[in-house]
């Protein structure tokens, strides 16, 4: 019976299918979800990393024990685990080892989006890419024979329309294995790149690379579907689907590996058609790859290099591009409709984070972001993040400005999980290197933007075991900070009082502001939605400058101006008080005088 | 057998996800071929939030492009708006009455799009589109958060799929506790549908 499994079920179920022992990864959209529904499956072992290096080096630690193993990451995590990811290569394996990079064409989730087919090639690492959620779960299997019978790990490449699109999919059952060595291997110049022993092994990589070119020739995967012979597509990953769509006649190639490319293959079919196009989303992977070899073929001078395509897309830069005729555009309508509200994301109602930002904001220095909910602190009203480039980036660059002379106080803004993540050698190097910025690390003890997972401060693990949790204070002590200064987030006297301590102080500071999710079931099941008098509420609206979406205006005016006295949704509030603390005239009731009142 | 696109439009935390896992089994159940595509992004903190369903006798590419929906469903009036172009022109629209006002209105001072700019904007592309109060019946069954089944009970009126098929699918997923709930959910919906042609 075939169930509707989105490409991430899909790999999962792939992986517990092809006997994978072991997963470990980051949370990171579009990635998450693998490992979510990997870890409740029997006789398997996953766990959340600290960050995807660690996840990578798990998942070769596992395979060089034989057993095989499942790492996944979104295409900045990556980047994280890039150092892992080469070293992989050069050693290869004594089980399979699949890397699953989720990219994210067009930035949905992400602070970029980038190709990471790109790290195939440039790790010397195969690289598969499913066109559908069927194929996400059968490659997994494939990748990991690949990466037994070729001594590499394997790259399992998907998209977001791949990873969060639901499809069709045939279950099997387990193959379990035994492990591949008696004995953890004792092999010193396979496994201990010291100059002299990964010295022989580059080539080693190059002619493996040369092998699987040959494979690539007959991989059933790679599959030719020869139609009308005046156009010929090649193409991969989710655009296969999008050329079936728009060009339902055409030839096409469809690759089910992209690197290393299979050159006969290719040439074959480009001298079956009279005009070749490469159908690929983001870089020209494929494209360059065609043209080294000799073979003309228009792709990114007909297809966008940014962003995601979808069928309209294809379509209207086919018929640009003359492949398609013009009767065959999709005219949509254009309704004129104004200005809409924007509505983008935002800080739940009684996010511990809000009230923290409004007190940062106040005290007009500049604040160096990082990743997670709390980047939301930068979006209106609150406005108070400068700068946001990546996972634990946000200590560094605040240290860097400081030892740049920049005459502001920097202050840098960091979640518990990304803290665990990278930041945690940032602020030491902060310590070490005698800055002065201050660390605010703000602790909802979860995991939260990408879905509320356990992280080592949770006391939790993924698969439910209890675990050891970090206490922060303690950590960040050890770190050598001078002033350290936990405090309740939703405390804004606290917080405020925090900040002018470490203000008065040239050393450099950390303030922890500790305040559950309130999404979290401990924190839904205390929420208590407030009220506001009207008969104190002058209208000033101080309170919407924090913007909760719990806050609104009502239909009571305030006589000697004329403006809307404001008003609390009472199924989006949870109690939280920032709102009331920020009130000019205690107009909204705290949660000890809704029971007077 | 008919190909038909569908799209889901709605906010963060309104069940959208659930309503489109429902329409894709239901077109499988059905002897379709369907995909669903969405987009997670950060879309528990009261986003905009879009699902593509799409059913047809070979589904190839997840997700359908401007112009090219069939079938929209707004769950809340202002996501409806701002993806009404994604409706063929001369489509059809199933649109929830639900508001929910962004931060950008309730603290920013921006208007949210009163009944006749709703209409002036929507009739722009289709005259063929029904209005649920699907929040207001939810309530009436005692639970706010079942409208996304009573939106699909109506959108079964448009659909040639008997309604033992969409409860059966129903049943899979929802949790037994809440399921005659959700089964009276869908048959007001379809009842509404019904009589509202």
């Amino acid at each position: 019976m075939k169930r509707l499994l989105s490409g991430n079920e899909a790999i999962a179920y792939g992986a517990w299918e092809a006997g994978v022992v072991v997963g470990s990864a980051y949370p990171g959209t579009p990635s998450t979800e693998i490992l979510e529904a990997f870890a409740p499956m029997p006789d398997v072992y996953a766990e959340w990393a600290t960050n995807e290096k660690v996840a990578m080096d798990v998942a070769i630690g596992a395979a060089y024990a034989g057993r095989r193993a499942l790492t996944c990451m979104k295409h900045v995590g990556l980047n994280v685990a890039a150092d892992s990811f080469f070293y992989a290569s050069m050693t290869g394996v004594e089980a399979g080892l699949v890397v699953v990079s989720a990219d994210d064409p067009q930035m949905h989730s992400s602070q970029n989006e980038q190709d990471n087919r790109r790290y195939a090639k440039f790790a010397r690492v195969p690289c598969l890419e499913p066109s559908d959620s069927q194929e996400a779960k059968d490659m997994v299997g494939a990748a990991l024979d690949m990466s037994e019978e070729f001594d590499t790990p394997v790259m399992l490449r998907i998209t977001t329309r791949i990873a969060h699109s639901h499809g069709p999919v045939e279950l099997g059952e387990r193959r379990p294995r035994p492990p591949r060595v008696d004995k953890y291997p004792r092999n010193f110049t396979k496994y201990v790149m010291l100059p002299q022993n990964a010295r022989p092994r580059h080539p080693v990589l190059e002619q493996r690379i040369a092998l699987l070119a040959g494979f690539a020739e007959n991989f059933p995967y790679n599959r030719v579907e020869m139609g009308d012979r005046r156009l010929g597509i090649v193409t991969c990953g989710v655009s296969y689907a999008y050329a079936r769509e728009v060009f339902p006649d055409a030839s096409i190639l469809r690759l089910g590996m992209t690197y290393p490319l299979p050159r006969q293959l290719i040439s074959d079919f480009a001298a079956q058609v009279e005009r070749l196009i490469v159908l690929e989303e983001l870089d020209p992977f494929l494209e360059e790859e065609i043209v080294l070899q000799g073979i003309t073929c228009e792709g990114k001078s007909i297809f966008p290099v940014a962003g995601e395509f979808d069928p309209q897309v294809v379509r209207e830069a086919a018929i640009q591009a003359g492949l398609l005729p013009a009767e065959q555009r999709v005219v949509p309508a254009e309704p004129a409709k104004g200005e809409l509200p924007p509505r983008p994301p935002v800080l739940c109602p009684g996010c511990p984070h809000r009230g923290v930002f409004y007190v940062m904001k106040k005290l007009k220095l500049p604040v160096q972001g990082d990743i997670g909910c709390y980047t939301l602190g930068g979006m209106p009203p609150l406005n108070c993040i400068d700068t946001c480039g990546c996972m634990g980036a946000g200590i560094g660059v605040a240290h860097g400005a400081d030892k740049a002379g920049d005459a502001e106080r920097h202050i840098a803004v960091i979640g518990d999980s990304t803290f665990f993540h990278t930041g945690m050698p940032a602020l030491l190097n902060t310590v070490y290197n005698r800055g002065k910025s201050i660390t605010v690390i703000m602790d909802n003890r979860v995991t939260a933007m990408t879905g509320h997972q356990e992280n080592p401060g949770t006391g939790l693990t993924l698969q439910g075991q209890p675990a050891p949790q970090v206490e922060l204070e303690p950590l960040v002590r050890a770190l050598g900070v001078p002033a350290v200064s936990t405090v309740d987030a939703y405390d804004l006297r606290a917080v405020d009082a925090a900040f002018k301590a470490a203000l008065a102080r040239e050393e450099p500071a950390a303030i922890i502001t500790r305040r559950a999710c309130v999404l979290l079931p401990e924190a839904r099941r205390q929420s208590r939605p407030l009220r506001v008098n009207r008969e104190k509420c002058i209208a000033c609206w101080t309170c919407s400058r924090i913007g909760c979406p719990a806050l609104r205006r009502s239909d009571e005016v305030y006589a000697k101006t004329g403006r809307a006295k404001s008003d609390i949704d009472p199924l989006l509030c949870t109690g939280c008080e920032v709102c009331a603390q920020v009130c000019s005239q205690d107009a909204i009731l705290f949660r000890a005088q809704l029971a007077d009142s | 057998m008919d190909k038909i696109n569908f799209m889901l439009a709605g906010v963060g935390g309104q069940g959208t996800l659930l309503a489109g896992n429902i329409l894709a089994d239901v077109g499988l159940a059905a002897g379709y071929d369907a995909k669903k595509s969405e987009v997670h992004g950060m879309a528990q903190r009261g986003g905009s939030v879009t699902t593509h369903v799409r059913w047809g006798p070979r589904v190839d590419a997840p997700m359908a492009g401007k112009g090219e929906i069939d079938i929209l469903v707004g769950f809340e009036q202002l996501e409806a708006l701002r993806y009404v172009e994604y409706l063929r022109p001369g489509g059809k629209a199933l649109l929830s009455t639900h508001k929910i006002p962004p931060v950008a209105v309730t603290s920013g001072g921006a208007i949210y799009p009163d009944e006749a700019r709703f209409k002036g904007i929507v009739e722009q592309v289709t005259q063929d589109y029904l209005l649920v109060p699907a929040v207001e019946i939810a309530r009436e069954l005692g639970n706010a958060r079942v409208h996304n089944v009573v939106l699909l009970g109506a959108l079964s009126c448009w659909l040639d799929v008997p309604a033992a098929i969409w409860l059966e699918v129903i049943e899979r997923h929802v949790p037994a506790k809440v399921l005659e709930l959700n089964r009276s959910a869908f048959a007001r919906g379809r009842e509404f549908g019904t009589q509202n042609h």
